[in-house]
């Protein structure tokens, strides 16, 4: 069993540190970054096998992919407290010379990102060539990935969906921030998805659902059962309820914060409601 | 004028099939990918000997882009195939972000680039594919004349790290460059040299850049001619020698006038020494159904129009 202490304590730090990068720079996405945080600090603390220190091929380990580049926050955040970049280094996001890019990059050679995303729809079909790789390897590994519901609309993300099942990439495991909302609203107004499960499950996917995604146990458990589920002939998707904003109350389950930052006064609120913990950068 | 002589005509495609069966044979680390265009990319060689570093992604170049930019990582050298079209402009914003801005190593090989596609007409005959992927940066791009060089070519991007658009074609084209030969990416190779103009050809053109070479030889013109199979990085060097001693350059490529091979030898010119240069090229105009001769003579692709451009050139030095 996790200390979920120690992990629940990371992940108040990394909600402090989402909206500090943001509100120093007076951009970026807050919202998307709060509701995944139980699920980063979860996947890099808990459930992914990693090696020490980062290189791009990542053999012998469980690999990540971000698909929705926006919440590069919460990326980077968790990334720099599992001990890849200095953690002092999110004091330079969103600015000029940064290793810290809006959306994340491999450009200026960041450790722990493997891929350039932001432009929406193509993460799961780099998620899918990395873990075809890891079988022509023969490396009994994972790979993980990350796709906000809304960018389900685009299609590209259909192709890979099609291709992993018709092609048994059964390690691979593929989760949904299901929070019902993107930019310009709710997601049933701006276009509504229907039944994704229903959708996965008819392209040959094994579907789960975490539906406490800001419960860090639960977060931990679902994606414990999603990698037993993996090795059986199906790609994995889990489908994970978050809340946008979650942690901070009046950004909480609004598509208003998607892509705003707090005024100082704000960033007071929400770093009240989430005391620090383990020292903030 | 140098004598060129060739043994058969065959598709430079064909080319990338054999190098790139011969890669499968040589280094494990090369795996292939198809968007349902297998007969025509000329991969049946490479998918029977290696059926395990195959991968048939269906009608769906986007995934393929990102597919092959994820077999990166983990250390193998994805070539994807399919045409032109579906291999640049339907899948740029991939090859973008998930290829060229996150400098994944992955070979793009397109087949039926052009008007020479023929028959299917100008939905599948792009011309503005080279000017397409020579702005993304850190993108190499290639142009090989014939079925040695497009084999050469295939063989040699292999063993390049980086991003590379390897562009060949459909129509069955004289193989004259030597079966041997060693494929330097950015190395301009000179077919023959002269004193009165500077004919820098691509693909397709360089065969018709020779015949209007000889051509213009029985009227008293001395044509130095050079094949950039390497639009991107370009042989910079190699055309400014050469324009420095003629004086005037025409420029060949089955291609837009605009973004093309020609463009780069203007801006190469107009930074270093500027000189007339006319281009022989399409004119910011879609193609259309009709043999790829008939095609090529309509929308002046040929040693004609070289030849028209190199008298007209001449009276501007």
């Amino acid at each position: 069993m996790p200390d979920t202490q120690q992990l629940n304590d990371l992940v108040t730090q990394v909600r402090r540190d989402i909206v500090r990068m943001v509100h120093k720079v007076n951009s970026g996405h807050p919202g998307g970054s709060l509701g995944c945080t139980e699920f980063f600090v979860a996947l890099y603390n808990e459930v992914m096998e990693l090696n020490d220190g980062f290189d791009m091929d990542g053999t012998g380990e469980d690999l990540f992919f971000l698909s929705n580049g926006h919440i590069s926050p919460i990326f980077y955040s968790v990334l720099a407290r599992k001990g890849y970049f200095p953690v002092d280094e999110l004091n330079t996001f969103r600015l000029i010379d940064s290793r810290l890019q809006g959306h994340p990059t491999t450009h200026e050679g960041l450790p722990g990102v493997r891929v350039s995303s932001g432009s929406l729809g193509q993460g799961m079909s780099v998620a899918i060539g990395a873990a075809l790789a890891k079988k022509l390897n023969k490396d009994n590994h994972l790979v993980f990935s990350l796709h906000g519901d809304g960018e389900l609309q685009e299609g590209q993300n259909w192709e890979a969906i099609m291709y992993a099942a018709g092609n048994k990439v059964d390690n691979l495991i593929a989760t949904i921030d299901y929070n019902g909302q993107q930019i310009d609203g709710a997601t049933d107004d701006v276009l509504p998805m229907g039944d994704l499960k229903a959708k996965f499950k008819a392209f040959g996917w094994d579907v789960m659902e975490i539906e406490k995604g800001n419960d860090l146990e639960a977060v931990i458990a679902g994606l414990n059962e999603a990698k037993s589920r993996t090795g059986k002939g199906k790609p994995v998707c889990v489908l994970l309820h978050t809340i946008m904003g979650h942690g901070v109350d009046f950004m909480m389950g609004t598509h208003a914060w998607h892509g705003k930052a707090p005024n100082d006064e704000q960033l007071e609120q929400a770093l009240a409601q989430n005391a620090e913990t383990l020292g903030d950068y | 004028m140098k004598k060129y002589t060739y043994t058969e005509t065959i598709d430079t495609r064909s080319g990338f099939g054999v190098g790139l069966a011969e890669l499968g044979r040589t280094n494990p680390n090369v795996v292939a990918l198809c968007a349902d265009l297998v007969g025509s990319l000329k991969m049946a060689e490479f998918i029977k000997e290696n059926p395990e570093r195959f991968f048939q992604i269906g009608i769906a170049e986007a995934n393929m882009m990102g597919i092959a930019a994820g077999l990166t990582i983990g250390g193998k050298i994805p070539f994807t195939g399919t045409f032109a079209n579906f291999s640049t402009g339907r899948v740029y914003d991939q090859i973008r972000q998930s290829i060229a801005y996150s400098d994944k190593n992955v070979k793009i090989c397109a087949s039926h680039a052009g008007l020479t596609l023929g028959e299917d007409g100008a939905t599948h005959q792009i011309l503005e594919d080279i000017g397409l992927m020579k702005m993304l940066p850190g993108m190499t791009v290639i142009n090989p004349c014939d079925f040695n060089q497009t084999k050469a070519a295939t063989i040699a991007i292999a063993e390049y790290e980086g991003p590379v658009y390897l562009r060949f074609g459909r129509p069955k084209v004289p193989n004259f460059t030597p079966e041997d030969q060693k494929f330097e990416i950015g190395k301009a190779i000179m077919i023959n040299e002269g004193t009165d103009v500077t004919i820098v050809a691509t693909g397709h053109l360089v065969w018709e850049a020779i015949l209007a070479g000889e051509e213009l030889e029985k009227q008293g013109v001395s044509a130095e001619i050079i094949n950039i199979h390497t639009i991107k990085p370009l042989d910079e060097e190699a055309i400014l020698k050469s324009v420095a001693k003629t004086g005037c350059v025409v420029t060949a490529e089955e291609h837009n006038y605009l973004g093309g091979l020609g463009e780069s030898v203007a801006r190469t010119l107009v930074e270093n020494t500027p000189a007339p240069q006319e281009f022989v090229a399409t004119q910011d105009t879609f193609g259309e159904s009709g043999t790829p001769a008939q095609l090529m003579d309509k929308y002046g692709l040929n040693s004609e129009a070289i030849i028209k451009a190199v008298t007209k050139v001449l009276k501007r030095k």
